[in-house]
């Protein structure tokens, strides 16, 4: 059974609209480090496109991610699932409702956990989630009972009467969790919900999914963090300026990361001349370079690190930084992309 | 957790999503009452101290100004109570806390949320209004003229005046940048306000033409006269009926601009 499924998901802004949608879209107008600007609006175009042709499905009880960087269309596919967003073409269907035709009926039958926490300012915690409940239809007695389970679970209980105001980040987010499951959605919807949490924060909202991906929920969940992605997803989109690179579990991905560990270098100007130099180095898989960022793909680690220093000196470049990336998640992305993930 | 996957979705009426979202409103507008009345009250309150009472005890105001001030300020009290109550939390709540998000999410058409929004605003209108009443009365002192017999039309006047600066603080609130909030006060609220003939009966700009054909275009005109009509129907006015439908025509157009202007915004 899928709980989702989109078809050709296109999303254009004009370039003059308001700032909100500029900035969920902005990172598309990066200078591309590759030649990778087919999306990039040539000069006076008068839009934007967030999303170019998105097909994707996700099966029911599923932990979905979507990865990739700001501005690669993450929040835009999340905000047209859950009906906040138009799609300028193709469609998509959510726990079995049409988003354009139905967004009544996906509404209903979706919880949504925030890029940042939105509380209710006016309503204290546990009207937070009654009130919410009430939009549902859940009558009051039982909204009251489901909400200080949640509490509960979420090790919030004696904050239930507490204003929103005095709860730290982490207590906020964790109360848009427990909105986002009072009212029983079938998929559950999470925009970056790590983002400012602390490292103890963090784990504790990775507790919280994993038993609710235990219990059966579809969760679909973006993200820019690539150990999130790893531990957390079943499978994992990656997305970049709008379209789909690649799409399978965590492992396979991996799998297909470029072989050998990634060394990178900034050099004080362009690396073109030490990329070429070092491709022709021994154990060197691939070089290539993305601005001043010298990329070579090493099959014996860190060993040839100061043969690869000595090549690209000898271009008349000065290092700057050295960085070592073990085959990952984060250098297939960067083999897919042409840049880094955060 | 507790809940149980792919559960039936519970269906909810349109009407019953309509009353949870007003039941929302009540409940914090009654936490911050003193802060709402305070904001709503102030004004309208200094005006018939120093027009009601000072300036008539000092002799530079004629008898029976009053009874031409009171209608126009409830006027005020109304227009302005109304139009803040839906504006400041649309800006608010659009321009940064992003609260409004959660009631967006409800299961109903985007359009429910804000009419819920303007209704709200009405009634919030109308508890403005009804609080300066006494207040006047007690300020002024008896207030010649005066009659609360035209009951129906005291509410035509009320509710169509409340919908239609509720609906212009819904479309204000969701069409201006929260950065021009400021400016909404000088530029639009206080023109409005002191062009309003809250202070002073529509046809005394009889003494004055341009004046009295130019202010046709506000909003708080007919509300103002309305309330004359409706409270002091002795004293000259514009006539009643000229003022419901004009408030009918505005109500609508604002509320039509309001919804379309909130919809822009919850929907990308």
């Amino acid at each position: 059974m899928t709980a989702i499924v989109t078809h050709g998901l296109r999303k254009v802004y004009p370039v003059a609209a308001p700032k909100r949608m500029q900035s969920s879209a902005a990172g598309g107008f990066a200078p591309p480090p590759r030649s990778n600007a087919a999306l990039a609006p040539p000069s006076g175009a008068r839009e934007l496109v967030a999303l170019e042709g998105l097909d994707l499905e996700v099966g029911a009880g599923e932990f979905f991610g979507l990865l990739g960087p700001n501005g690669a269309g993450k929040t835009t596919t999340i905000g047209i699932l859950t009906t906040r967003v138009l799609a300028s073409a193709g469609d998509a269907t959510v726990a079995g409702a049409d988003v354009i035709r139905d967004p009544v009926g996906v509404r209903r039958r979706i919880g949504v956990v925030p890029q940042r926490a939105n509380p209710d300012r006016g309503l204290n915690v546990v009207e937070n989630l009654v009130f919410h409940s009430a939009y549902f239809g859940i009558p009051r007695a039982e909204s009251m009972q489901r909400a200080h389970v949640l509490l509960e679970q979420l090790g919030m209980s004696e904050k239930a009467e507490e204003k929103v105001d005095a709860l730290s980040g982490g207590q906020q987010q964790r109360l848009m969790i427990a909105r986002a499951l009072i009212h029983e959605p079938d998929v559950i919807f999470l925009d970056e919900p790590t983002v400012g949490l602390d490292p103890q924060a963090r784990r504790s909202l990775w507790e919280t999914l994993r038993t609710l991906h235990r219990a059966g929920r579809t969760i679909v969940m973006t993200t820019h963090y690539m150990e999130e992605a790893d531990q957390l997803c079943d499978r994992l989109a990656i997305i970049d300026r709008g379209r789909l690179l690649a799409l399978d579990t965590p492992a396979a991905l991996k799998a297909k990361a470029p072989g050998g560990t990634l060394i990178e270098i900034d050099l004080d100007g362009p690396a073109t001349d030490a990329a070429q130099r070092t491709r022709t180095l021994e154990h060197v898989t691939n070089s290539e370079a993305a601005g001043d960022t010298l990329r070579v793909y090493s099959a014996v680690g860190g060993r040839i690190i100061s043969a690869v220093i000595e090549a690209a000196e000898g271009t008349g470049r000065r290092v700057r930084n050295i960085t070592l990336t073990e085959p990952s998640l984060e250098t297939l992305f960067i083999e897919l992309t042409g840049r880094k993930l955060e | 957790m507790s809940a149980t996957p792919m559960s039936t979705a519970s269906p909810i009426s349109t009407a019953g999503v309509f009353f949870a979202l007003l039941h929302r409103d009540i409940r914090v507008a009654s936490k911050e009452l003193h802060f709402f009345l305070l904001r709503t009250i102030m004004q309208p309150v200094l005006f018939i101290i120093v027009f009601g009472y000072l300036m008539p005890k000092m002799g530079f105001v004629k008898p029976g100004y009053q009874t031409a001030l009171l209608p126009g300020v409830l006027a005020v009290s109304l227009a302005l109570s109304a139009i803040q109550s839906v504006a400041l939390p649309m800006v608010q709540d659009f321009g940064w806390t992003k609260e409004i998000e959660d009631r967006l999410l409800a299961p109903v058409a985007t359009w429910v949320v804000a009419a819920e929004k303007i209704v709200a605003g009405v009634v919030q209108g109308i508890i403005a209004a009804l609080a300066v009443l006494p207040l006047a009365r007690v300020i002024m002192g008896p207030i010649p003229n005066l009659t609360f017999g035209h009951v129906g039309d005291i509410l035509i006047i009320t509710i169509l005046g409340a919908t239609a600066f509720s609906a212009l603080g819904m479309w204000l609130g969701t069409a201006i940048a929260p950065q021009q909030i400021g400016l909404m006060f000088s530029a639009i609220i206080a023109p409005m306000m002191f062009f309003g003939c809250a202070y002073y009966p529509w046809r005394g700009l009889d003494a004055v033409p341009v004046f009295k054909y130019l202010v046709l275009i506000n909003p708080l005109v007919y509300v103002a006269e309305g309330m004359r009509g409706a409270l002091t129907p002795n004293v000259p006015h514009m006539p009643l009926e000229v003022s419901m439908v004009a408030l009918l025509v505005i109500a609508g157009l604002f509320w039509t601009a309001g919804l379309r202007s909130f919809r822009k915004r919850a929907i990308g």
